[in-house]
């Protein structure tokens, strides 16, 4: 019985997820995984319902059946019966829900353990570190750090230790896997898996302060090869100017002092407060994928930070000048992998 | 005699040496009746305060990317919209009709400790009042209802601004906390010691059941409430570092005592709307409640389950896929008592002759809801599901269909049930249906959306949302419903008004009512029964309408001792004669204002205010201790007269 009960929850789901959010496929959609994990998940999320909707039906008929025959009418002069109780008919409403719960009981069991297993063979370890409010994505066996886009090889068990610099956060790529909290002072572990190449968002799912709503991220998914050459990339960036303006930035970038919060690789640049920028000029989005990567957004993010993440610790700089912008940028726009 | 016979009840009330219906009346009352009423009135406006920041949430969230309120703003709405409505809505007006029924359906003249009752009602009101004070001094609290450290707790992870705002957390909780404390060993010792000759447990009505489980809930439940407040102030005001991990604290030991309490907190929202819908299907169905012993246990069952489940809320922390499934397990139970009690109800109507008042309106709306919200409690029972859903707009929409559709309709409901005992005067049905179509289509359309919001990807607390995740057309239906259901609100409250004005008069039992309440006039006069009742059965007004002549007979004087009559006085014969009941005094009220400077003296960093208030109430304290109650003597002939 469970092939129907799943494949009926199922039809139901997809169909009001089409119903209700338009028929393409919703970036951040639990109801359409990309991953093994969150398949996993769904395959629960859907023998509940399958249950649980079984169970309304088991209340809402007789509900409707009752009033429709029990109300009363004008003139109705019944006397209702005076029945207390019937021991065989609770004996079966306490013990049906039992059995309901088994069935729904074992499964759960059974995947809790699995996804608390990391399958055998071989796996890419990323540190993922949230912080108020962007995520660090440290890749210990290749030597890496980057912020806001999670590069992965689809296909292969990705195994994740969550860490935590600040506040509580959590971990969700809610069409990859479910969400593990970031906490601070321990280590949590989950993994995931991509099944194709693709950008899975994802976002802070445990509210840690100001900016909770804008710490969002990617998930990049890449074929092996290409992951292989975006690892090789990132070990080994373009950092020197590429312009005689990106190169009055590069002067910029040590006089403001950003050194002392950012790192970016194969410079002298080395501070861990803030986002590694290494290769940043290859990003996709940046802060945290509140900006698009061009140099307007960037020159604006430069300008004032605190108007696109309230409270962020960026400080601003409002005494640069559109020029010193514009070198900037361009510095960083051409540190590429 | 007077023109007034007919309505005995409002005599005392006139004829007593005090103006009663003056505002020192009110402050120094020590009577159960108005004591309920403070707290339903208190709540029902900490309720609209509650709304009007959901209203501003949702207007927020009705566009992507909207700017109306500002993060900071927006942080604070939905912090304080979730604090103001478990601790200072659902759950005082959950004890105000406990406060005023209670009493009335056991049989007794008041509760056991009545000024101990008065001091639970001020320190809900100073912590209320704490609370809310922060809008105007600083800044509200703004990590959210559960308040997770180390956000919440500071130190040095988390240096950042650090708003006084959950100050006000940590102190106003704990003052409305032991007033909460206090009202569940009231009610325990009530109901165990206070019952009318013959009331044997299993003749108990079962809203009493429900509300002496519900006082063990709050007696067990808070004490690890007030341990983590304790820590968190230590934390803010002393900088010590439970929470801190860069200096060995543990931060979640901040959820796991939160949620020990939590969790327990549900039932003790939801636990007295079982009572009263409960009493309400059997007077609507014209029958006795189906498997009223299977009911208590259910009961009992479920409040012992309360407190096995609580890492459910942490499903998400690393703790391991072993406890992850005992506590799956513990969890999905809870469904079954639960299931219990639904088809127990739909038993009881069935074959029944089903009056469609609005009472039982609400009743069958809050049956519809419930099972839906208690349908996505055994989904977030799951764990690997759970992952998905923890922390997004499924839980939000899980929550609101039980304390909502669970807790809130069925308050909704029994208050259109006892209103006219409440006031003696009958509410306008056709506005009450209005009322009812209103709040039910209202929320539905508010809250169903956002179960696949969250399964869409949306996760909860966020202050906007980017266009592009397929959020925006959902979100805009949710706050549609907001208006029908604010309009649903807004026609109960008309209806109380202008019915307590001038409805017409109820009479003592205007639903042909099966317990003990509708025995005496509307309202109840000041002593309730003018002689104890002796109860001879379950639903005790029934028995005496099928087998006696409708009336309750008296006890005997020497059953039980008389220790049924009122506390305050000693046990004191029934009638005739004068009835001895407590006397008023202003000592709670003042304990709790000086409970209250004490606890801005805390916020405020400000040794003498602090000193001011601590001695303040431990004078209070003292003179409680040592004041012998005189009580007074209230004659039922000559206030009838």
């Amino acid at each position: 019985m469970r092939g129907p009960v799943r494949r009926l929850a199922g039809a139901a789901l997809a169909a009001a997820a089409l119903l209700l959010g338009g028929c393409a496929a919703l970036p951040q959609d639990v109801l359409a995984p990309h991953g093994t994990v969150a398949r996993m998940e769904l395959g629960l999320i859907e023998r509940s319902l399958g249950i649980m909707v079984g169970v309304a039906a088991a209340v809402y008929i007789p509900l409707a059946y009752i009033l429709l025959r029990y109300r009363e009418r004008p003139g109705d002069g019944r006397a209702p019966g005076t029945s207390e109780g019937n021991t065989l008919l609770e004996g079966v409403w306490t013990v049906l829900p039992f059995v309901l719960l088994v069935v729904l009981a074992l499964p759960t069991f059974r995947d809790t353990f699995r996804l608390a297993t990391l399958p055998s063979g071989p796996a890419v370890d990323v540190t993922v570190v949230g912080h108020q409010w962007w995520w660090e994505f440290d890749y210990p066996a290749y030597g890496i750090v980057t912020a806001d886009e999670m590069h992965i090889p689809a296909g292969a068990v990705i195994d994740i230790t969550l860490r935590s610099a600040d506040v509580i956060h959590a971990f969700w790529v809610p069409t990859l896997a479910g969400k593990q909290d970031a906490i601070p002072g321990l280590d949590l572990h989950m993994w995931l898996e991509a099944d194709r190449p693709g950008v899975y968002p994802g976002q802070c799912a445990e509210f840690c302060g100001l900016s909770h709503a804008l710490m969002r991220f990617d998930v990049v998914a890449q074929s092996p090869a290409a992951f292989q050459s975006w690892v090789s990339g990132m070990q080994h960036p373009v950092t020197a100017p590429q312009s005689s303006l990106a190169a009055e930035g590069e002067v910029l970038f040590a006089q403001l002092g950003c050194a002392g919060c950012h790192t970016i690789q194969g410079t002298s640049a080395q501070g861990k407060v803030g986002p590694n920028l290494t290769g940043i000029g290859s990003r996709r989005v940046i802060v945290a994928g509140a900006l698009a990567n061009n140099p307007a957004d960037l020159g604006q993010w430069l300008h004032d930070p605190a108007s696109i993440i309230p409270g962020t610790v960026m400080p601003s700089f409002p005494n640069l000048n559109g020029s010193q912008l514009q070198a900037i940028t361009a510095y960083l726009e051409g540190l590429r992998v | 005699m007077s023109a007034v016979t007919h309505v005995p009840a409002l005599a005392p009330e006139r004829r007593s040496p005090r103006a009663q219906g003056s505002l020192a009346a009110w402050i120094t009352t020590v009577d159960h009746k108005r004591i309920g009423v403070l707290y339903m009135v208190t709540a029902m406006a900490f309720f609209l305060l509650g709304g009007l920041e959901a209203f501003l949430i949702r207007l927020q969230l009705a566009r992507p990317e909207s700017t109306l309120v500002p993060a900071s703003m927006f942080n604070q709405l939905f912090t304080m919209h979730g604090l103001t409505m478990i601790f200072l809505a659902i759950m005082p007006l959950s004890i105000g009709i406990i406060n005023f029924i209670v009493p009335l359906q056991i049989g007794a003249r008041d509760v056991a400790f009545p000024r101990l009752n008065a001091i639970s009602y001020w320190l809900f009101l100073a912590g209320g009042l704490i609370l809310n004070s922060s809008w105007l001094l600083g800044g509200a609290p703004n990590a959210g209802w559960f308040n997770y450290a180390p956000l919440s707790s500071g130190g040095l992870l988390n240096p950042g601004p650090d708003p006084r705002g959950i100050d006000f957390y940590a102190l106003g909780l704990q003052v409305a906390g032991i007033g909460t404390v206090l009202g569940g060993i009231n009610f325990i010792v009530t109901i165990l010691k206070m019952r009318a000759p013959g009331m044997s447990p299993l003749r108990l009505p079962l809203f009493c059941w429900t509300a002496l489980v519900t006082s063990v809930l709050i007696v067990f439940a808070f004490p690890p409430l007030t341990a983590n407040l304790g820590l968190l102030m230590f934390d803010r005001l002393f900088h010590t570092g439970f929470f801190d991990p860069t200096r060995g604290g543990l931060v979640l030991l901040w959820q796991q005592l939160f949620w020990i309490f939590g969790h327990p907190e549900v039932y003790i929202l939801v636990l007295p709307a079982f009572g009263i819908i409960s009493e309400i299907i059997p007077v609507f169905a014209g029958k006795a409640i189906f498997g009223y012993t299977s009911m208590v246990f259910a009961v009992v069952a479920i409040a012992f389950l309360a407190f096995m489940v609580w890492t459910h809320h942490m499903f998400t922390t690393g703790q391991g896929p072993l406890v992850n499934s005992v506590f799956a397990a513990s969890s999905m139970v809870i469904a079954v008592p639960t299931g219990v009690k639904i088809f127990n109800w739909l038993a009881t109507m069935a074959g029944g002759r089903l009056r469609l008042r609005a009472p039982l309106l609400y009743a069958v709306g809050f049956l519809i809801t419930f099972v839906i919200g208690g349908m996505s409690g055994v989904m977030l029972a799951v764990p690997p599901a759970d992952y998905q859903y923890n922390d997004s707009y499924f839980v939000v929409a899980h929550i609101h269909y039980v304390l909502v559709g669970g807790s809130l309709f069925a308050i909704l409901a029994g208050v259109h049930y006892w209103f006219p005992k409440f006031t003696g005067r009958l509410l306008d049905e056709r506005l009450a249906r209005w009322g009812f179509w209103l709040v039910f289509v209202g929320f539905n359309v508010t809250f169903f959306p956002m179960h696949f919001l969250g399964l869409f990807g949306m996760p909860r607390r966020v202050a906007t949302y980017p266009p592009n995740l397929g959020f925006d057309t959902l979100n805009l239906i949710s706050t549609f419903g907001v208006f029908p259901l604010a309009a649903g609100v807004v026609t109960v409250l008309y209806n109380m008004r202008r019915a307590a004005r001038g409805g017409r008069r109820a009479g003592p039992d205007p639903w042909d009512g099966r317990t003990l309440e509708w025995a005496i006039p509307s309202p109840p006069p000041v002593y309730n029964f003018r002689a104890i009742p002796l109860v001879r059965g379950r639903d005790a007004l029934w028995v005496e309408k099928v087998y006696g002549d409708g009336r309750p007979l008296p006890a005997p004087d020497d059953a039980e001792g008389g220790a049924h009559a009122s506390g305050g006085g000693a046990g004191l014969a029934p009638s005739p004669g004068a009835l001895h009941l407590p006397a008023p005094t202003p000592l709670p009220a003042l304990l709790a204002l000086g409970v209250a400077l004490l606890a801005y003296g805390a916020i405020f960093s400000s040794l003498i205010l602090a000193l001011a208030g601590g001695l303040g109430a431990l004078v209070c304290v003292v003179a409680l201790m040592y004041d012998v109650d005189p009580g007074q003597a209230v004659d039922p002939e000559v206030e009838a007269a």
